[in-house]
């Protein structure tokens, strides 16, 4: 879907997901590694402010990614 | 040696009843071989016969399955065969989903051993090859002189009870079976020599292909954030509560378009997750978690984004096949194009 849609709307397009490899494989350019499948940008285990915080985080490392040139396939890796 | 007694599934078309126009007819039976029938039982041993013919339009089959799925098996049953081959569909879809329909209803409820053959992409055979033996045909009609000999022989082989070997061997779509075999060389010396045989710019044979994806070239950053309008898209399956457009916990047959304004904050109360493919529990209990709705807007407010546009678009992603995908992604970026969206943020899961 990322990438047909990298294609159609001719826009950046950043994949915020758990599962990396599988992004890789099949081929987005830009990856935003996210927490857990069941709550990628979330954990349950943290206060709901503390949660926000980290949700926040990996959502402005979507950002920088969608701000960010790149020529090949990059994970944001977070900061 | 007793007869073996063979079914034979043809959709309006090959059954020589007509073309569209034809495709609402309803499952009805006649005896002995119909059209491509009478090609096939040419290749099958003497001692097997084809009894009996059944056809069904396609049209009819793909609006009525569980129906027709009945009635063909009754008619089929009626011919007390013991062995059931449909098609071949190569890549027509609708008849491609009936014949694997009609394999599996019959393989469950007679149980004999079935067998169809379609092409690889037919949509028939990403529903049913974990089910059914379906031979691997070219995609259209013009190689049915291949086919038919390939089915024969795949057919014969199953009703004579013999041990399969693999897809690749027999020549049916991959089901996804792993079968544990004794190799006569261990797996590191097999996996050394591949690796020395690549190295050296030689042939080699994978043990395990891996589907092929392509590429998209990388489009440019977004220049000003402040300025840009970005979407969200997602494949976790958040839904608004209730999940008013029905969307399938696996294998989504569709996608939704879901209006934000004004909201703020994803709550249990008011959104859920339709994803069937992970546990369910944090989602359902904030939906931000898979769909960052509440930083997306708190950065807006910040002017840190230029805005969150208004309506975000949700799939459910287990199951859901590359092409379908594609095809919703591709009817999602047309109206994010119209929209001129600067950025798009995917989620999944």
């Amino acid at each position: 879907m990322v990438k047909e849609l990298e294609d159609v709307v001719d826009v950046p397009v950043v994949h915020i997901c758990t599962v990396v490899p599988i992004s890789l494989t099949v081929g987005a350019n830009r990856i935003d590694p996210a927490v857990a499948i069941p709550h990628p940008l979330g954990n349950p285990k943290l206060s709901p402010d503390e949660e926000f915080a980290l949700r926040r985080h990996i959502v402005e490392n979507a950002l920088r990614a969608l701000t960010t040139d790149v020529s090949e396939q990059t994970v944001f890796e977070m900061p | 040696m007793a007869e073996i007694r063979v079914v034979h599934y043809l959709n309006q078309f090959f059954g020589q009843i007509g073309g569209e126009e034809k495709a609402d007819i309803t499952p009805f039976s006649q005896e002995g071989p119909v059209g491509p029938g009478t090609a096939l039982q040419k290749e099958l041993a003497s001692d097997i016969k084809i009894v009996g013919t059944v056809i069904c339009g396609d049209t009819y089959f793909n609006e009525n399955i569980e129906a027709a799925a009945d009635k063909i098996t009754s008619l089929v049953a009626g011919f007390k065969p013991d062995l059931l081959i449909a098609g071949p569909a190569f890549n027509a879809g609708r008849y491609g989903m009936a014949c694997g329909a009609v394999c599996k209803a019959v393989q469950e409820k007679l149980n004999i051993p079935v067998v169809t053959g379609m092409y690889e992409e037919n949509p028939g055979a990403d529903m049913y090859k974990k089910d059914v033996y379906i031979v691997k045909t070219g995609n259209s009609a013009a190689q049915m002189r291949k086919a038919i000999p390939a089915l024969a022989k795949l057919a014969m082989r199953l009703v004579r009870g013999e041990a399969l070997g693999s897809s690749a061997e027999e020549g049916y779509l991959a089901r996804g079976v792993r079968k544990n075999v004794f190799h006569k060389q261990r797996g590191s010396a097999r996996a050394v020599e591949m690796l020395l045989q690549k190295i050296k710019g030689e042939t080699f044979a994978t043990e395990y292909p891996m589907p092929v994806f392509d590429r998209v070239s990388p489009r440019p950053a977004i220049k000003d954030l402040s300025k840009a309008k970005l979407a969200l898209v997602t494949s976790g399956g958040i839904v608004p509560k209730g999940n008013p457009d029905h969307i399938e916990s696996s294998s989504a047959s569709k996608f939704g378009r879901y209006d934000i304004t004004g909201v703020n904050d994803l709550t249990k109360e008011t959104y859920e997750t339709a994803h069937g493919g992970y546990d369910p529990i944090y989602a359902n209990e904030d939906a931000d978690r898979v769909l960052p709705v509440d930083v997306l807007r708190q950065l807006e407010k910040e002017k840190a984004i230029g805005s969150l546009h208004n309506f975000y678009y949700a799939t459910v992603g287990n199951g859901t096949s590359i092409a379908n995908a594609k095809k919703y992604a591709h009817a999602i970026g047309e109206e994010l194009k119209k929209e001129k969206v600067a950025g798009i943020i995917l989620t999944s899961t």
